[in-house]
């Protein structure tokens, strides 16, 4: 069962000068229910527009999105989206955070509170459900938006490079602790991410894109078991394998990125 | 010298005597500074200046306790403070409601915010204390046009504060609120209002200042009481340590009420990461 379709679907910018900004060009994938993608490709290349795509927060200047068949026309019907910077509502405990969205959907307060109270605690925040983000460190804040998106239980999640800005032993952390509470839902999850290794350890299949403007370049499976441990995943040689093959499609796309980047410079 | 060398790793082992000791001396300095201004003003005004035209401590003093005890000319001096607050107070609750509603939403219709750019620059450049007079003629010597004055100056001080903080709210936030399910209502409520609500704090402490003087100017302007009048009628008879009085009791007035808004925007600001910086003006 296909729940996102994109065919031949094209976002252009208004960019500097009145000159239009192509961000990707013909993206052609489509992702199964329950099903794991991992997006990756140079940095800028425009990943993230992919996701706004998706989510109806952008709509596409040429071709289609659908979702769940229904081209997208604003937010589809059970989406959640993890964005790359921290979303959390800083004037809010993290329970009322994570309870922003039921209450948003016409919940009472006090069963939005009870059923976000559930997610604080699959998360492991249990015991700072009355704090306020400032006051988390940056790996919480990243377990308050990963419960923020999951007490909606979406079938479809996007995530935006959501563990980028943590550091290595966080981000392995937050990754085995991303499958653990996926597993149960039988969401689709769309991960952009310009870590190939992130995308291996995590996806069913990668999807590599060009660089900008993007578009997709090549598709690979993960030969890869679940459940998988992060961390002990990378040393098997299934894993090393699958890495070789893909950074081999991969390195070209990363080269061009950044000599253009250096002429634009 | 000797003493505090010996003081100084004392301090440094208990840190929870040192900010006491350190609000010690500052107030004591303070005090000080005081003192010296005032007698320095006692003294000039006793020896070489003529207090007729610029009075003195003393004589301000004697005309406070003058006016609190036996009243002043137009009656009590409470009467007069509770004109010109109940003028404030509602010049300031009209203003700023008027102004954090239309602030928001001006920050967030961006077309009727260019449509309405230039005629706000024009209002805001024209000198609105002069609408006091205006007001008299209007709406008469009575409260509404003070209330009307206060409205002015308060509105615009609150509604740029507000419309900047609608404005700079943050994009991720909103989508993020809009992925979560929020209708445009409820974007404005949950994350519009409550990001604004630091800006517009920042505009009602400056705001409430300028309400006491649109009642003051309003009273100057025309009036049969309030403390506006009293410092007019001060003017007329040459009495230098009236206005005085006047002023501080309006100071005094003002200071009570950043306090009160300080203790408000405590509560509801809880969330804010506390201040680094120990200095508060």
């Amino acid at each position: 069962m296909r729940v996102i379709a994109l065919r031949n679907a094209t976002k252009r910018f208004p960019g500097a000068g009145g000159r239009a900004h192509t961000a990707v060009r013909d993206l052609t994938f489509d992702v199964a229910a329950g099903e794991f993608v991992a997006v990756v490709g140079p940095t800028g290349c425009g990943k993230s527009t992919t996701l706004s795509l998706v989510s109806g927060l952008e709509p596409p200047s040429a071709g289609e999105v659908e979702v769940d068949g229904k081209p997208v026309r604003g937010i589809p019907d059970g989406v959640g989206y993890m964005f790359q910077t921290d979303a959390v509502l800083p004037w809010r405990s993290v329970v009322d955070n994570v309870a922003a969205g039921p209450r948003y959907r016409g919940l009472a307060k006090a069963d939005a509170r009870a059923k976000a109270m559930v997610w604080v605690e699959r998360v492991g925040l249990a015991r700072f459900a009355g704090y306020y983000p400032h006051q988390l460190s940056g790996g919480m804040r990243k377990r308050v938006a990963l419960a923020q998106t999951l007490v909606n239980e979406p079938r479809i999640m996007l995530m935006d490079e959501p563990f980028s800005a943590l550091d290595v032993q966080t981000r392995q952390l937050m990754q085995d602790e991303l499958l653990r509470l996926w597993q149960g839902t039988g969401a689709a999850v769309v991960f952009v991410t310009h870590d190939l290794e992130e995308a291996i350890a995590l996806a069913d299949r990668v999807v590599v894109m060009t660089a900008g403007p993007a578009t997709v370049k090549a598709i690979f499976d993960v030969p890869l078991a679940r459940p998988r441990d992060v961390e002990e995943i990378r040393m098997t040689s299934e894993f090393i394998a699958t890495y070789r093959e893909i950074w081999h499609s991969l390195r070209a796309e990363v080269a061009r990125a950044r000599r253009e980047a250096v002429d634009a410079g | 010298m000797q003493a505090e060398l010996t003081v100084a790793p004392d301090v440094a082992r208990e840190p929870a005597t040192r900010p006491a000791r350190r609000r010690t001396r500052l107030w004591s300095v303070r005090c000080v500074l005081i003192v010296v201004w005032l007698g320095s003003w006692e003294l000039a005004a006793t020896h070489w200046i003529d207090p007729f035209f610029y009075s003195k401590p003393s004589a301000i003093a004697g005309r406070l306790a003058d006016w609190f005890t036996t009243g002043t000319a137009f009656g009590s001096v409470w009467t007069q403070l509770l004109v010109t607050l109940e003028e404030a107070v509602l010049g300031f609750a009209a203003g700023a409601v008027a102004g954090v509603v239309l602030g928001i939403l001006l920050g967030r219709a961006r077309f009727a915010a260019e449509v309405a750019a230039p005629f706000i620059k024009a209002a805001n450049a024209v000198p609105r204390i002069v609408l006091a007079s205006l007001f008299i003629i209007w709406f008469g010597l009575g409260l509404t046009s003070k209330v009307a004055t206060a409205v002015v100056l308060v509105f615009f001080a609150v509604f740029f504060n507000a419309f900047q903080g609608a404005r700079e709210v943050d994009r991720n936030l909103v989508d993020n609120a809009r992925i979560l399910g929020a209708s445009r209502a409820q974007v404005l409520t949950s994350i519009v209002v409550p990001s604004a609500t630091s800006w517009i704090f920042a505009s009602l402490h400056a705001a409430f200042g300028f309400a006491l003087i649109g009642a003051v100017v309003g009273e100057y302007a025309g009036a049969d009481k309030g403390l506006g009048l009293l410092i007019s009628n001060a003017q007329g008879t040459f009495d230098a340590a009236g206005i005085y009085a006047g002023m501080i009791i309006i100071t005094v007035v003002a200071l009570l009420a950043e306090w009160l808004l300080t203790l408000l925007e405590n509560r509801l600001l809880r969330w804010r990461p506390p201040v680094q910086a120990e200095t508060q003006i």
